[in-house]
């Protein structure tokens, strides 16, 4: 799967990015373990340094670092701390290096400070966390519950990263590359969410690697022998100067939202149920809308690549032509804020999620599933008759199918009643709650 | 179509290996391969497992609830996994370590003594590559023949004097499940 590079135009469904690799059969794969993969792929993107310090579940990933970039006469540096690690990488970013740090959720919340006084100075970094069981020190095993921290900006002050986030392997090598590029287009930090799962796995890659083209920079603070001297700072005591700054961040924010927005979709032409969910969690809800499609629910997938910069427009526009959405994280909901927003109430958005190092199974996935179609009204009809696919047609035909959702789909308000047999399948823990909010 | 393959036992018997054996060869045939060690805080004679998915298209769920092939190494792998394994399924069981009986009747078992297999072959820690040949026999995931040369291109490299002992410990494997030679 190759990452998509573009606006939301230019993004495409996941069928079609599965047939566009190369022959799976060809000689060059490789069998490479997530973490090992982003190294690399960071590496053969032009990465200058490296600041790390060793944390489960991202350790090969430093590891691959420590043999790899004194090899090629490259920066590694394993630091004191996290903190240690985050500000060399403030340092030599300054210089406009490319730089990559890497950590997984405790330590990336010890990251946060420089991550804002980066944005603040416009330093291009690529952040990636492998993220694990919290809160705290919690548990090492795969978890999506960084999202609100890095979505939402991670340290203090008024700034955003774009955050990007891999399902596959060979995803995940393809945005390490267009991570460097967005963060010296835009001069700012990158962040990739990839968790325990992605950075442990192997999967077959093709060694294909993207250097992205180096910019011209006119504002690095690398020498001022016969030009003034430039300051890279984020300190300004000034308000009136600190506000226009700000401005021009936001500025700058807006413009990442209108083009760095990136998604993938399946079988979201003729869907009547939509899960949303990215990473980890869209692996799994892929294998739930295979299943759910042998049974004859026509699920599709909504899988959000750029967390910030969400897919908002894309989403609302499934949303219109669906009875529910579901939306799955390893988490306890986070990013199903961001999916309520673009949603706007035009059709229930349900839950489901697992915390602490839990993946939910697809067999309990798809029985929640099951149980958001069955408490939920089929979209009013627009000619379709039951058992007739909505054919979904781009341009014209999709305002239309939006245009059509005039009459409000009747939700059930607070808590729903529970089949036993759904209860009889949450037989690790008591999740049964899971599905009981359901938003209109 | 996905085939998952769950090898579970103690740390130290290979278990990594062998999945990763299984991935290797699936993907030198063309095939799709996701592969996910259980990676918690493990240590020699703990518990380890390793899933292996394969397929024609791009692999989905890293979390497998129901096996189409379960490796049970020591007794704490058959309590957890048995149940998963999908009907019609199969269980390789073994029966040097396990003295417990499988109680699924819709899956085809496999008993087979891989720890003295392996021991016969030249070392215990060949008992997952045992079990692999076991499988095998019973299950057509990969070509043996390509499993073969998995484990020489992992073991050419590292450490090319058990070459030999591994060949041996998976052919052993196959035959005791299978009955007869293994195929050239």
């Amino acid at each position: 799967m190759t990452a998509l590079n573009g606006t939301l135009e230019r993004s495409r469904t996941v069928a079609e990015i599965s047939t566009t690799p190369t022959n799976p059969a060809a000689p060059e794969r490789v069998l490479w373990k997530g973490n090992e993969a982003m190294a690399e792929a960071a590496i053969q993107a032009g990465c200058d340094a490296y600041f790390g310090y060793p944390i489960t579940p991202q350790a090969e990933l430093l590891e691959w670092m420590a043999r790899r970039m004194p090899e090629l006469g490259r920066v590694f540096i394993q630091a004191e701390s996290e903190l240690g690690a985050i500000n060399m990488a403030l340092g030599a970013a300054a210089t406009g290096k490319r730089v990559l740090v890497t950590s997984s959720s405790p330590g990336i919340s010890l990251m946060a400070e420089a991550m804002s006084y980066m944005a603040g100075q416009q330093n291009p970094m690529v952040l990636i966390d492998v993220m694990r069981g919290g809160p705290g020190l919690g548990s090492i095993g795969p978890s999506q519950s960084d999202y609100f921290q890095l979505v939402k900006g991670h340290g203090h002050g008024d700034y955003k990263v774009p955050c990007l986030a891999p399902a596959s392997i060979s995803e995940a090598m393809a945005l390490v590359a267009d991570a460097f590029e967005i963060a010296e287009r835009y001069r700012t930090p990158v962040a990739i969410l990839a968790d325990g799962t992605l950075g442990q796995a192997m999967e077959p890659v093709v060694p294909a690697y993207r250097t992205p083209p180096r910019p011209t920079n006119d504002w690095v603070a690398d020498g001022a022998k016969g030009r003034a001297p430039r300051v890279v700072k984020s300190l300004d005591l000034q308000p009136e100067h600190l506000e226009r700054h700000n401005l021009e961040l936001q500025a700058k924010y807006r413009e990442i939202e209108a083009r760095e927005v990136r998604w993938a979709g399946e079988h979201l032409d003729d869907a009547e149920i939509v899960i949303v969910a990215y990473g980890t969690a869209a692996r799994v809800a892929r294998t739930v809308v295979e299943r759910a499609r042998e049974g004859g629910l026509r699920a599709g997938l909504f899988r959000p690549i750029s967390l910030w910069p969400f897919p908002t427009a894309a989403l609302r526009e499934v949303a219109g032509r669906v009875r529910a959405i579901l939306v799955v994280e390893l988490s306890a909901g986070q990013m199903v804020e961001d999916v309520r927003l673009a949603v706007e109430g035009v059709t229930p958005v349900a839950f489901h999620g697992r915390m602490g190092g839990m993946v939910p199974s697809p067999g309990d996935v798809l029985a929640q599933l099951r149980e958001l179609w069955a408490i939920t009204e089929p979209v009013p009809a627009t000619g379709h008759g039951p058992g007739h696919p909505r054919r979904h047609r781009p341009g014209a035909a999709a305002s239309g199918a939006r245009s059509a959702i005039g009459a409000p789909t009747a939700a059930p308000s607070g808590r729903t009643p529970r089949s036993t047999a759904i209860l009889d399948e949450l037989v690790e823990v008591d999740i049964a709650d899971a599905l009981t909010e359901v938003w209109r | 179509m996905d085939r998952s393959t769950i090898i579970a036992g103690f740390g130290g018997q290979g278990i990594l290996f062998a999945g990763t054996v299984l991935a290797r060869a699936a993907m030198a045939e063309g095939q799709q391969v996701l592969w996910i060690p259980s990676y918690g805080p493990e240590m020699r004679g703990g518990t380890a497992s390793c899933t292996v998915i394969v397929g024609d298209t791009e692999i989905g769920s890293p979390v497998v609830d129901r096996a189409d092939a379960v490796v049970a190494l020591n007794p704490p792998s058959l309590a957890k996994f048995e149940a998963i394994v999908a009907p019609g399924g199969v269980l390789v069981v073994n029966t040097s370590l396990i003295e417990a009986e499988p109680t699924r009747t819709d899956i085809e078992i496999v008993r087979v003594p891989c720890t003295s297999l392996a021991r016969s072959a030249g070392d215990d820690k060949l008992v997952s590559v045992v079990a692999l040949g076991a499988l095998l026999a019973r299950r057509d995931l990969v070509a043996i023949s390509s499993v073969r040369d998995a484990i020489a291109a992992i073991v050419q490299a590292k450490r090319p004097q058990i070459l030999a002992a591994d060949l041996a410990a998976l052919e052993t494997g196959f035959r005791a499940a299978s009955g007869v030679l293994v195929p050239a």
